[in-house]
């Protein structure tokens, strides 16, 4: 209708002045946030009938203008916010309008494409969608990534969830939350991500350590957490959600609620709460898993069309059971235990959640403003502020056993000044600097040695990135970071060790004090990091699109790589790292072929990582203690490769049935000891048919089935202890993996508009559906239980 | 605009290093309240005579160092013995005697001797829990006909006293977790 009312327009023009009146304005109407072009968007000049649309590029042209005259120029778009320039015109003139996007969200919201900006340009993004989100709200963040090619996870049981990315994990994965780098003692292989799956708004995963803004370190890939993007209008909405789950017998409740304003003030909160009693295998019931979880979070903001401010705090507290079968002393209690078709502890289900278990409390508290300068670039500030306490608790004698034997509080202080530049179309450039200083304080109260000892971290980095669009096919893209690291710590280490590792003859100058059994020493580590990415995209045409990307990482070693020494209770292993590590660097070249079509679409992601320095553990004798015989597992720097190719396709059949594909393949090699690597996910691939029906309430179901190979390429870390019990030498095999397994989850949906503005939607979902007794090679807790068994999930969702 | 953003990124940057910098003393060493550094068992002869004593002491626990242990000499054939455990945490000063926890919890630990082959001795538990069932802190050990063989001590947290053969003394069903495992070569003369 406006179109017509557009070409009326322009077809009853009259030259309102004679003299100088035949001068043209022309140029683009572009989009503020990413620098799109905004087709559709109409010009009208004001006190004149002159007006105009643009064209399918956005461009524009306004003839007739008087010289030496200023207008006053109103650009309107249907998803934008009218503004209105002054324009003086001198002669023929070229000029660029830039609009702010508004998001045309309010209930149900997709977010796709210009809402959010793409991390890198060179290397395919990958999304976990909002109904992939809302499906594992039950679950955690890392069980909804591993929905995505190429990610699997580390699991601790079903509560300790850790997302790997092409074969890494823990350190070698940068998680952003909200802007905020996550803190949250990510070394620990049982220490899954603090994140409330519930509040995130969209969920990111960048396969490449090219996100240079974030870090340089990412030699596995970049997580990024966002929250909802809040529209610049009046409106208030909200969402709640229930789910709950036959497995675990427990619920999750999630509510979340927006009020924005006209002028670009809003608020956002939400709240999540999670509980859940003892899980279940196919069989038997898994002691002690029970887990318990509590979110807030307040976001307050101003967001301006050059200028915007946005104060944001998060809580998260969780409580998780580890499975009591799962807590041993020493080899010969490890023997029972893996000759042991069942756990050696099943009792009857409950809600209790028993030693062991671990307790973390993470706050996170942000600041942060931008400016836009007008054909310059965006200008932003940020600190944050995180907390992350942990707690670990064992299962203890005496007066110590309601103590926790890990209390470790990480500190967390950081700046980041960033700097985007939009001064040019076809050239983005970014770059930036960043301080960090952290604290880990290890309370010695616990009456246990240090797993972590005390540390100061001081950090520094800056970087640049530029993107350049040649031409409708090319892009390139091209990076460099560098980060100092500076530790200071404060360790303790027991004599026998440091005088065995010859530490005394190597590092005499750090002794501060010796206690006898023990030296107290004050290491200061220094660590110059450069990391780099450089890519390209190639577009054959509108569907066809080719990505390559080389990533060079650098990571300084972590505290637990450099400082463990000592039992960890967890593996019932003694963990010894070394002091003398450098830092990681990794290589990696991968490439995307991309089909993008609305009917079919598919994506191949080879890649080749090769890291230098990588740190690995591995076991390397029997220690025989007066608690009994413990494998010492030692870490150690090698050169290792890691191949892969994940596979994506998805094609639609008619307008009610498609279906998608998944492949991941990934395999990793000791290249000094010519070893395959320790816990490299095996193959697997995911095939799902999906049947939408709009007209009835929007019904949706799918059928997934999930199948995993064995792991076939594994080292043999076996070893040998005496039993005397049998008087007999026992093989205890810590390394054959699981056989293969074959999941059936099916989930649904339907719609049903409960008031003008209110959507409720229902959701069916079961997973496990045969109800498989199956065990995971990335399950810690495989020596010792099956996986989950079947789960009944529904899911009440209500929008308004 | 942009001369204030970076007077606010020193102002903040400097706050936060100024404010964290400030000396801490350097940390105090963790004191280690569970640990069992040492298990000495003492065995009477029931009719008087030296006493044996079998020991265990492992100072830095799950550390380089190994355990040293001792017999202070052979069993005679035909005796019985009253046998009692002690365990210490020597870590301390003074040692603490963790013995005492144990009896505390008495229905949550358990002692087996564990007899090797070839070593013909019998035990029989000595002592009894709340519920009736054995703690093993105090055991007689009868050396039969002259032999020898490795004697085994374990005490297991949290076993299931009422699995089968457990409250007799035999480990296979028990479950738990290991406290301390120590081996004695033994000779009945």
């Amino acid at each position: 209708m406006r179109k017509h009312a557009v070409v009326l327009l322009l077809s009853s023009q009259l030259i309102v002045h004679s003299q100088n009146c035949n001068y043209t304005i022309s140029g683009k109407v572009i989009d503020l946030h990413d620098g799109s072009l905004l087709s559709g968007a109409t010009l009208v000049v004001s006190e004149t009938e002159l007006a105009t649309q643009t064209t399918l590029d956005g461009v524009y042209t306004l003839s007739n203008l008087c010289n030496n005259t200023t207008y006053k120029i109103k650009v309107l778009h249907s998803s934008c916010q009218t503004k209105i320039f002054s324009v003086k015109v001198t002669g023929h003139m070229k000029r660029d309008f830039r609009l702010e996007h508004h998001l045309e969200e309010l209930n149900e919201i997709i977010l796709e494409g210009k809402a959010y900006e793409n991390t890198t340009k060179t290397v395919l993004e990958n999304n976990v969608s909002k109904e992939t989100l809302e499906r594992f709200s039950t679950g955690s963040m890392g069980d909804a990534l591993s929905s995505l090619s190429g990610v699997t996870s580390l699991n601790k049981g079903n509560g300790i969830v850790k997302p790997i990315i092409n074969g890494l994990h823990s350190s070698r994965l940068v998680i952003i939350n909200n802007d905020v780098r996550m803190q949250d003692q990510e070394w620990g292989v049982e220490h899954a991500p603090n994140i409330d799956i519930n509040s995130i708004g969209r969920l990111t995963l960048v396969k490449s350590a090219g996100a240079l803004q974030f870090g340089g370190d990412a030699v596995g890939g970049v997580i990024i957490v966002e929250g909802q993007k809040v529209p610049v209008k009046d409106s208030l909405y909200g969402k709640t959600l229930v789910s709950a789950a036959s497995n675990g017998r427990g619920a999750i409740m999630s509510s979340h609620l927006t009020k924005s304003f006209e002028n670009g003030y809003y608020a956002t909160v939400h709240g999540s709460l999670k509980r859940f009693g003892d899980f279940e295998a196919a069989h038997y019931n898994l002691t002690n898993t029970g887990l318990a979880e509590r979110n807030a979070s307040l976001r307050l903001g101003l967001n301006r069309f050059n200028h915007g401010l946005e104060a944001y705090y998060s809580f998260f507290n969780n409580e998780i059971g580890i499975l009591r079968a799962s807590h041993l002393h020493g080899a010969a209690d490890q023997v029972r235990a893996l000759s042991s078709n069942t756990p050696l502890i099943v009792n009857d289900f409950d809600y209790q959640i028993g030693a062991p278990k671990q307790q973390v409390t993470h706050h996170l508290a942000r600041i942060k403003g931008f400016k836009k300068f007008e054909n310059f670039g965006k200008l932003s500030l940020q600190y944050d502020y995180q907390q992350n306490n942990r707690l670990e608790f064992d299962i203890r004698r005496g007066d110590d056993k309601d103590k926790a034997a890990l209390d470790l509080k990480l500190d967390t202080h950081t700046v980041l000044l960033d700097f985007d530049s939009n001064s040019n179309n076809a050239i983005h450039l970014k770059s930036g600097l960043m301080a960090r200083y952290q604290n880990n304080f290890a309370n010695p109260e616990t009456g246990v040695r240090r797993l972590i000892p005390d540390y100061k971290k001081y950090d520094l980095g800056l970087y640049l990135i530029g993107d350049y669009k040649v031409n409708d096919q090319w892009q390139i893209e091209a990076g460099a970071r560098f980060d100092y690291v500076h530790m200071d710590v404060y360790k303790f280490y027991r004599t026998s060790f440091w005088e065995n590792r010859n530490y005394d003859e190597l590092y005499p100058n750090i002794v501060i004090e010796d206690l006898g059994t023990q030296v107290l020493t004050n290491p200061n580590l220094k660590f110059n990091n450069g990391s780099a990415t450089l890519g390209a995209k190639y577009s054959f045409n509108e569907d066809y699109h080719l990505f390559f990307n080389y990533a060079l990482a650098s990571r300084a070693p972590n505290p637990s790589e450099l400082f463990s020494e000592g039992l960890h209770h967890s593996g019932a292993r003694i963990e010894l790292g070394d002091l003398s590590f450098k830092s990681e660097i990794g290589h990696k070249i991968s490439a995307t072929l991309q089909r993008d079509h609305e009917s079919s679409s598919f994506s191949l992601n080879p890649y080749i990582n090769t890291i230098s320095n990588y740190v690995i553990i591995e076991p390397t004798s029997v220690r025989e203690t007066i608690r009994g015989n413990f494998q010492v597992w030692e870490y150690r720097q090698t050169q290792a490769q890691l191949i892969g190719i994940d596979v994506d396709a998805a094609y639609k059949y008619n307008e009610h049935i498609s279906s998608t594909h998944q492949l991941s393949v990934v395999k990793g090699y000791d290249r000094k000891k010519d070893l395959p690597l320790i816990s490299m996910p095996p193959i697997s691939t995911r095939n799902e048919i999906k049947f939408t029906y709009p007209r009835f309430h929007n019904l949706k179901m799918e059928l997934q089935s999930q199948y995993v190979f064995a792991q076939n390429e594994y080292p043999n870390n076996n070893f040998e202890v005496y039993i005397p019990e049998t008087e007999s030498t026992e093989t205890v095999d810590i390394s054959t993996p699981p056989s293969a397994y074959h999941l059936l989850n099916f989930n649904s949906s339907i719609e049903f508009k409960i008031a003008k503005k209110s959507l409720l939607t229902v959701g069916l979902g079961i997973t496990n559906i045969t109800n498989t007794s199956y065990r995971n090679y990335l399950n810690l807790q495989r020596f010792y239980a099956d996986d989950l068994g079947r789960n009944f999930l529904l899911n009440l969702k209500l929008n308004y | 605009m942009k001369k204030q953003f970076f007077i606010y990124t020193i102002l903040i940057l400097s706050l936060v290093f100024t404010g964290c910098s400030d000396d801490d003393p350097a940390p105090e060493p963790v004191n280690e309240e569970e640990v069992i550094t040492t298990m000495t068992v003492r065995l009477t002869p029931s009719g008087g005579g030296s006493e044996i004593t079998l020991k265990t002491v492992d100072m830095d626990g799950d550390g380089d160092g190994e355990a040293i242990v001792t017999v202070s000499g052979p069993l005679s054939a035909g005796t019985t013995y009253d046998g009692i455990i002690e365990l210490l945490n020597e870590t301390e000063t003074p040692a603490e005697d963790i013995t005492e926890e144990v009896e505390e919890e008495a229905d949550e630990h358990q002692f087996f001797y564990t007899i090797g082959t070839g070593l013909d001795v019998t035990t029989t538990y000595d002592d009894e829990d709340g519920y009736g069932d054995p703690i093993g802190v105090e055991f007689t050990l009868t050396a039969n006909t002259a032999s020898s063989g490795d004697l085994t001590f374990t005490l297991r947290h949290e076993p299931n006293k009422s699995a089968d053969g457990v409250a007799d003394g035999d480990i296979t069903n028990a479950g738990g977790e290991t406290d301390i495992t120590e081996t004695f070569p033994i000779v009945v003369e």
